[in-house]
């Protein structure tokens, strides 16, 4: 059956603080996971559920946004009726920019009006996980909530910045906070809005008119007496990355293959920008152990324990441990990595060596040359 | 300005029998190679690098895994408004209608597609070979000699020149000789299979080699000899680089072992010269802290758990812990389970080869096969069933 729920992507004032790794582009753009994109997780996510109409509300850094997104054609988003629609903001002065999310939604309203679904699910680029949302529908119409949010209980806790939620045993969401907040509780938001289009247009409309801008704080959080909010519990994988200590663990937890199995291929795959590369070419010398990589690398040396993305060169005895090097970056020969996270095209000259804390990644900014 | 000045007519019919089980359900071009591609990659990766905007894909023998593979030709950047890939098969006309004759037969029976875009020049390639070639060059040499017909050529040791059409040319490179797999050549220059034509030389020798009764409508082994003979101009062009036929098991093997060299001859990871292919876009590799990986290619989607050495892994492929894969091919969506041994191998698509098989020799003079699809399965197991 058509799927009936269209999806949005909200870029609008994602929590952000990924140093370096936003100093050029938006959240949803960070390079993860070896070949994707955080928004790859999410987008993808929609696909396999069976969405067809996506509409991603740009903000700012969105450059590397419209490149990696394209027409859409690499998550089979090219397409009539529906596909991929990238919405920059749409400003009438810089200010604009202050305004919150459901002014932009407001301006482009016609994304919402136009489109034949009955459903909208809202959601943020920085989640890492694999979701599929007919199963939140489903239970979305069987407790006819008004509002379902997909949740996850994290008991550790999580090092993300993530909305906690008080959850009745009815599953209604009774409490929500900030991730600042004293709510003592084991469920976060992953941050996942799905409520009828007339809702979402309703809420817009009368939260805009109370001179109230903030989709989550204002038409939600405020709401939770009036509305029913439920909350669907995902079981799979999570990482909200939005920090540089949640990039580098939910990293670095791929290498597990439950991990990586679950993450990338259950109940979909994830899917990403195509580059074109070839297979990666271990040659003699190569030692490579505990490690992720991705294809158009060209390894030398000793990799462990790390994650390499498209097109990375490891020279002769270069060592790479606990680290993530990003697309195209070049370890010269003898060159050493310990514990560091390094920006797309990063080049390690020959036999320089550079050691972060366990705890605390050493981060090269985009096309450094150390 | 935009122009059909030179389109592409490629051969993708071939059987490639001599390939044995790795074709018995898909044609010669779409056989995998080189951890990523299929083998008609390279010439629509050529096509796109070298300006051809319009290609024609000729298909017969078991289209299916082809033709999905080619799809509107995106992958190639093929997918135009005008002109692009298209596939064409053989087809039925109000009188009948016939299945590709011969190589020639099959650009004789796409006349009509050609004239449609009235080129100056048409450029006959097929998509059994594996090498990086810039076909403008070839264009420019073929307008520079005002020839007829130019043939890529290169060359090849004299101890295996009578596998190939040998030409013999003279100083200006123009073509004296053509010679079809030659008992004793005359020179050790083999032709490619690449032809570049003028358009109206072409279509003529066509009409009239249809006509001749008992041609076997051959470019091979009629149309080229009988524009020799009958004096036109054509012209040989030198290409140097590697070029190889993977016609056999053999071949196919070895062309796979040569991209494994630390300085392999065919450079996979050339940036101006990408080779295209439709990606499978699977997650990045997981090689496991139980692996070792010596001198392989290994593409995504896959996870290794045991050793690899001088091996190709394609997309999805599993290796399991304590198994060794050595010298071998190993195909998209291969699985070797725990300690097994595959050595000297071309394990196909989807195969299977359980805990503790092996399969190939070290010393082995052949290269084990193991079907698409297929499952070697234990010894151990086998005896059961026998004796139960």
């Amino acid at each position: 059956m058509k799927m009936p729920m269209m999806g949005v992507i909200n870029l609008i004032h994602e929590a952000d603080e990924m140093a370096s790794l936003t100093a050029n582009r938006c959240l949803a753009t960070v390079p993860f996971g070896g070949r994707y994109r955080l928004i790859d997780f999410v987008l993808s996510s929609m696909v396999n559920s069976g969405i067809s109409r996506v509409a991603v509300f740009a903000h700012t850094k969105y450059r590397s946004l419209v490149d990696h997104l394209g027409s859409g054609s690499n998550w089979d988003l090219h397409r009539r009726p529906g596909g991929l629609f990238v919405l920059p903001p749409s400003l009438e002065d810089q200010t604009d920019y202050g305004k919150g999310d459901l002014y932009h939604f407001f301006r482009n309203r016609d994304t919402f009006a136009r489109s034949p679904a009955e459903y909208v699910v809202i959601s943020r680029s920085h989640m890492v996980c694999n979701v599929d949302f007919a199963k939140v529908l489903e239970q979305h119409r069987e407790t006819g909530a008004d509002i379902t949010v997909v949740c996850k209980r994290e008991p550790e806790g999580l090092p993300g910045l993530a909305r906690k939620a008080r959850v009745n045993e009815a599953g209604r969401i009774v409490e929500m906070q900030d991730h600042f907040g004293r709510l003592n509780t084991d469920v976060v938001s992953m941050e996942m809005y799905l409520l009828s289009r007339e809702l979402l247009l309703d809420l817009v409309e009368t939260s805009l008119a109370q001179g109230r801008d903030h989709f989550v704080r204002h038409a939600i959080l405020s709401r939770l007496q009036q509305l029913n909010v439920h909350a669907y519990m995902h079981e799979g994988v999570l990482g909200v990355v939005n920090n540089i200590a949640a990039y580098y663990r939910h990293s670095m937890e791929l290498l597990q293959p439950e991990v990586w199995r679950e993450l990338f291929y259950r109940p979909g795959k994830i899917y990403t920008k195509v580059k074109d590369e070839p297979p990666t070419h271990y040659r003699t010398g190569a030692n490579v152990s505990h490690s992720l990589v991705a294809n158009g690398c060209d390894i030398e040396g000793t990799v462990t324990n790390s994650i390499l993305f498209r097109g990375v060169k490891v020279g002769p005895g270069a060592i790479v441990r606990n680290s993530i090097v990003m697309q195209n970056g070049v370890i010269g020969p003898g060159g050493v990595l310990d514990n560091c996270i390094l920006d797309k095209e990063v080049e390690i000259s020959a036999s320089q060596q550079l050691r972060g804390a366990l705890d605390l990644p050493f981060l090269a900014v985009k096309r450094k040359v150390i | 300005m935009r122009t059909n000045e030179c389109i592409a007519m490629l051969l993708a019919g071939g059987e490639g029998r001599r390939l044995g089980v790795l074709t018995k359900d898909l044609a010669k071009p779409a056989v995998p190679f080189g951890g990523k591609y299929r083998i008609i990659d390279f010439t629509l990766s050529n096509c796109a690098h070298s300006g051809i905007e319009t290609v024609g894909v000729l298909t017969q023998y078991q289209p299916l895994v082809l033709t999905q593979h080619l799809g509107i030709g995106t992958p190639w950047g093929l997918d135009r408004r005008e002109g692009g890939m298209h596939v064409l098969p053989p087809y039925v006309r109000q009188k009948g209608g016939t299945w590709y004759k011969g190589t020639a037969n099959a650009i004789y029976q796409n006349i009509g597609f050609i004239e449609r875009y009235d080129p100056e020049y048409v450029l006959i390639i097929s998509g059994d070979h594996i090498y990086k070639m810039n076909y403008d060059l070839l264009l420019e040499a073929h307008k520079q000699n005002r020839a007829d017909a130019t043939i890529a050529v290169i060359s090849v040791p004299w101890s295996e020149a009578s596998r190939f059409g040998i030409l013999s040319v003279d100083e200006d490179g123009r073509i004296a000789e053509f010679a079809e797999k030659p008992k004793k050549p005359a020179s050790n220059l083999a032709s490619m299979g690449v032809y570049m034509f003028s358009w109206q030389v072409l279509k003529d020798a066509l009409v009239r080699d249809e006509a001749e009764k008992g041609s076997s409508n051959d470019f091979g082994k009629d149309i080229i000899p009988r524009l020799l003979e009958e004096g036109a101009r054509m012209y040989s062009y030198r290409f140097e680089g590697y070029w190889k036929d993977v016609g056999t098991i053999d071949s196919l093997w070895e062309s796979n072992m040569d991209l494994l060299e630390d300085r392999p001859q065919l450079e996979l990871n050339d940036r101006n010269w990408r080779i295209f292919s439709a990606s499978p876009n699977q997650p990045a590799q997981y090689i496991a802290p139980s692996a070792r990986v010596q001198s392989a290619l290994i593409n995504e989607g896959c996870v290794v758990e045991g050793d690899v050495k001088r091996s190709v892994l394609f997309p999805g492929v599993r290796v399991g812990e304590g198994s060794v894969v050595e010298d071998s091919v190993l195909m998209p969506g291969a699985i070797v389970g725990k300690n097994a041994r595959i050595v000297r191998a071309i394990v196909g698509e989807k195969a299977i080869v359980e805990d503790g098989c092996q399969v190939g020799m070290l010393d082995s003079e052949e290269i084990a096969v193991v079907g698409d699809g297929e499952t070697v399965r234990a010894k151990i197991e086998l005896q059961e069933v026998e004796s139960a």
